[in-house]
């Protein structure tokens, strides 16, 4: 046996309150900003000819807002609850903890200023210009110190298959940032990339799919492997699961990125290896899902009764979904007509606002009370209606955009018996408005439950109701 | 790619496939000392893992993907300078014209390379090259009245003209309309065809410097009062002494020139606006307007349908 002594440990569980509390901060804002430019798409008016407010500025601030500020808040908030608490020990540094707190703020602050400006490198996903990008790298390092530090004074003698996904996310995510980042600066705000044609593309993507895979796969994965167990108090299914599809998943995932280039200047043969690759990284993804699910056997009725369970595990159905949908769009063939299209906007969108931010309300709904020593989440009645707000909002937004996606693919392609296209493309943008419409009413759906959890966590933080002993979360019926 | 980099990608491509495929052999059986579905022993924070097996159905979809990866790597180009046995590729790369993209097209064919897209437009040209060849033999103006020919004509020309001259052929600031009538280049069939197939370069000289701020002021006030708006007629007069510059492509009626591609100054129409402000600019400036060939990218039988179809918006 492997466990430890029962002195009761320190634990540092502010830096954890913070960043979680900024993730529902920055969850609402993010998201807002989201409607915002879901319903320019459908009124165009709406960025009231002001440079600032027009779409091409505010998609990057949403795209940075809800990956960097919400989805990577949650990674640090869980990452440094999760070590803690299964290494039996308190973590490594206090003060290099509360660095990586501010300077990720600093970060998010900078993109909120500078992205709405248009300073911008242009690369997706990387727009930050380079004394951010820097200031990103230095705070990473910071995390990855605190956190492996952390692993090396644990106190039990195995490290937990959570902490093996963060970690891997942790350092891929150092790679790929410096890698894809590196820059000439010409000025304080203005830079260019080292890479150029073809090979910047691939870094880009390379890049980019890996901010996916590893930020948005791995990291999350390590999130889902406490916080399942936990809140459905049963023991993980498959140890030898685990192993496999770790080390499966993060093999494979790092030669996705090509996907992205199919049919472009990039040579055939990386398009085939990275296409490849693609299609088998479905069964790995997949191990994740069949573990966490299958974590449940034996506790299916907690499903009726404990909206939070209900978030984590409706969370990797999703998760199932878009580990299954990506591999799909990555073949060639189907590529030819996904690409360009809505399709993949509701791909990325079933796997953020489903699996990513499911798994994080969940998370941070079984956090809460604990960090804040209540007794429990102030309304369960209020986690039962953000969860129905939420699930409904992605439903509508994926299917509108999934039917939008595949109607341009066909639009785009379809030709009159003269071997002329039958549209221009401005006939299908015009066919998409009724669904960029219902993609709106999604997203509203989704950040009205966001507000109902700040509202939710406002009063839990505020209510006197001091917990007595070991939290039952949230096990409480509806 | 050299051999170097060759073999890196193969061992690194295959290496990884075969560690994995390793790793899922490895934990197929149970290598732990702890009974299968027991708990493994390690405790985290509350947290127990069994020991229960892979799942069989997931352990053969995950055979089944390697060996369907190994397969397709060995049919289609992936590993390295290795082609695949199918010899197929998507495009000739690298090359950097058209006449090098002919010429690929040949060599491939030669060397018993399946090209894709040299294939997709051998084919496109087989099966509709027919259909516009018929109106080869036809003059521009008899298309201009053939009503299949136009509907042709209209879908080629949103495809490939619509951008810049707008779906409904009425143009945008910078870019001419053409239902209008007014043909810079010449209105006849024969010059709308040559504009389309060899494109035109336009260019309008700065004279900021020649004529200076002053001068540029007079200069718009003659230019607008030429097509009847209302000027300050000392300054229209005192620009009038300057014409013989502007005369010199414009002509001496400043009805333009359509060898030259200068614009009737006369007419109203104003490419690039026919504010005093946006005039003052074509002047103070300069302007280069840029037609592209389509000789090369629609073919002439194509570009023969779209002239006939040009000719017909402006009548």
């Amino acid at each position: 046996m492997s466990t430890t002594s029962n002195q009761p440990v320190d634990y540092n569980l502010k830096v954890v309150k913070q960043f979680t509390v900024m993730t529902i901060i920055w969850g609402i804002i993010g998201m807002v900003v989201g409607v915002l430019i879901a319903a320019q798409l459908v009124w165009p008016a709406l960025n009231f000819d002001t440079p600032w407010l027009t779409y091409s500025r505010l998609r990057p601030l949403h795209t940075n807002a809800v990956i960097f500020a919400f989805g990577t808040s949650a990674l640090f908030a869980t990452a440094y609850y999760v070590v803690q608490k299964t290494c039996q020990v308190r973590l490594f540094s206090d003060r290099l903890a509360a660095f990586t707190f501010w300077g990720w703020q600093a970060v998010i602050v900078s993109a909120v200023i500078t992205l709405p400006l248009g300073i911008t490198t242009t690369k997706e996903y990387a727009e930050l210009e380079w004394p951010i990008s820097i200031l990103i790298a230095i705070v990473w390092v910071a995390f990855i110190i605190v956190f492996f530090g952390t692993l090396a004074i644990r106190r039990t003698s195995h490290i937990y298959v959570a902490n093996w996904f963060y970690g891997a996310f942790m350092i891929a995510v150092a790679m790929l940032h410096i890698g894809n980042n590196l820059a000439i600066p010409v000025s304080f705000w203005k830079s260019y990339s080292i890479y150029s044609g073809a090979v910047d593309a691939m870094m880009q993507w390379w890049y980019g799919h890996n901010a996916v895979g590893f930020l948005l796969t791995a990291g999350f994965l390590g999130m889902m492997y406490y916080f399942v167990p936990k809140q459905a108090e049963r023991p993980v299914y498959s140890y030898r699961l685990s192993i496999v599809h770790f080390w499966a998943l993060i093999t494979i995932y790092i030669w996705a990125g090509p996907h992205h280039l199919h049919y472009t200047a990039l040579p055939d043969w990386a398009q085939s290896v990275g296409m490849v690759m693609s299609v088998i990284l479905f069964v790995p993804s997949w191990g994740g899902m069949i573990n966490g699910i299958m974590t449940l056997s034996g506790a299916w009725h907690k499903l009726r009764t404990d909206p939070i369970l209900r978030f984590l595990i409706v969370s990797l159905s999703f998760y199932g979904m878009s580990t299954f949908e990506g591999p799909m769009m990555a073949i060639k063939s189907v590529n030819a007509l996904s690409h360009y299209t809505d399709w993949t906007v509701g791909h990325v969108h079933s796997g953020a606002l489903g699996w990513v931010a499911m798994i994080s309300i969940g998370a941070i709904y079984h956090l809460i009370p604990i960090l804040f020593d209540r007794e429990r989440m102030y309304s369960i009645k209020l986690i039962n209606m953000h969860f129905w707000l939420h699930t409904i909002g992605v439903v509508l937004y994926i299917v509108a955009m999934w039917i939008s996606g595949v109607m341009q693919g066909l639009m785009w392609r379809a030709v009159n018996s003269d071997g002329t296209l039958t549209y221009s493309f401005v006939e299908s943008l015009e066919a998409s408005y009724p669904f960029y419409f219902v993609r709106f009413v999604g997203g509203v759906f989704v950040v009205a439950g966001m507000l109902i959890m700040g509202y939710n966590v406002w009063k839990t933080i505020r209510s006197d109701k001091v917990r007595s002993n070991e939290p039952l979360a949230a096990a409480q019926p509806a | 790619m050299s051999s170097f980099w060759s073999w890196w990608i193969i061992v690194l491509t295959l290496g990884s496939l075969v560690a994995i495929g390793l790793l899922l052999w490895w934990n197929m059986k149970n290598f732990t000392d702890v009974e299968e579905g027991e708990s493994m022993g390690h405790e985290f924070d509350g947290i127990i893992e069994l020991n229960n097996p892979l799942p069989t159905w997931w352990t053969v979809l995950f055979w089944i993907c390697l060996a369907w990866g190994l397969l397709y790597l060995i049919l289609y180009p992936g590993l390295g300078n290795f082609p695949g046995l199918f010899k197929w590729q998507s495009a000739n790369q690298f090359v950097l014209s058209l006449d090098e993209s002919r010429q690929a097209a040949i060599d491939s064919r030669e060397a018993g390379l399946n090209i894709q897209y040299d294939a997709e437009r051998r084919r496109a040209d087989e099966v509709y090259g027919p259909i516009f060849q018929q109106y080869a033999s036809m003059a521009i103006e008899e298309i201009a009245q053939d009503r299949d020919a136009l509907r042709i004509g209209q879908r080629l020309f949103l495809q490939n003209c619509a951008q810049c001259h707008g779906s409904d052929a009425r143009g945008a600031q910078g870019f001419p309309n053409l239902t209008d009538g007014v043909f810079n280049w010449g209105a006849s069939a024969q010059q709308i065809h040559t504009t389309i197939m060899d494109g035109r370069q336009a260019a309008m000289p700065a004279f900021g410097e020649q004529l200076g701020e002053r001068g540029i002021e007079e200069m718009t006030a003659y230019v607008l009062s030429l097509n009847g708006r209302i000027v300050d007629r000392e300054l229209a007069r005192a620009g009038e002494q300057n014409w013989m510059v502007c005369a010199a492509c414009h002509g001496q009626d400043a009805k333009g020139n359509p060898a030259l591609g200068a614009p009737n100054l006369t007419d109203n129409v104003f490419i690039y606006g026919a504010t005093e402000r946006a005039i003052a600019e074509t002047l103070r400036y300069g302007r280069n307007g840029v037609m592209p060939a389509w000789k090369d990218i629609l073919g002439e039988d194509k570009v023969k349908i779209l002239s006939g179809y040009v000719l017909s918006l402006a009548e």
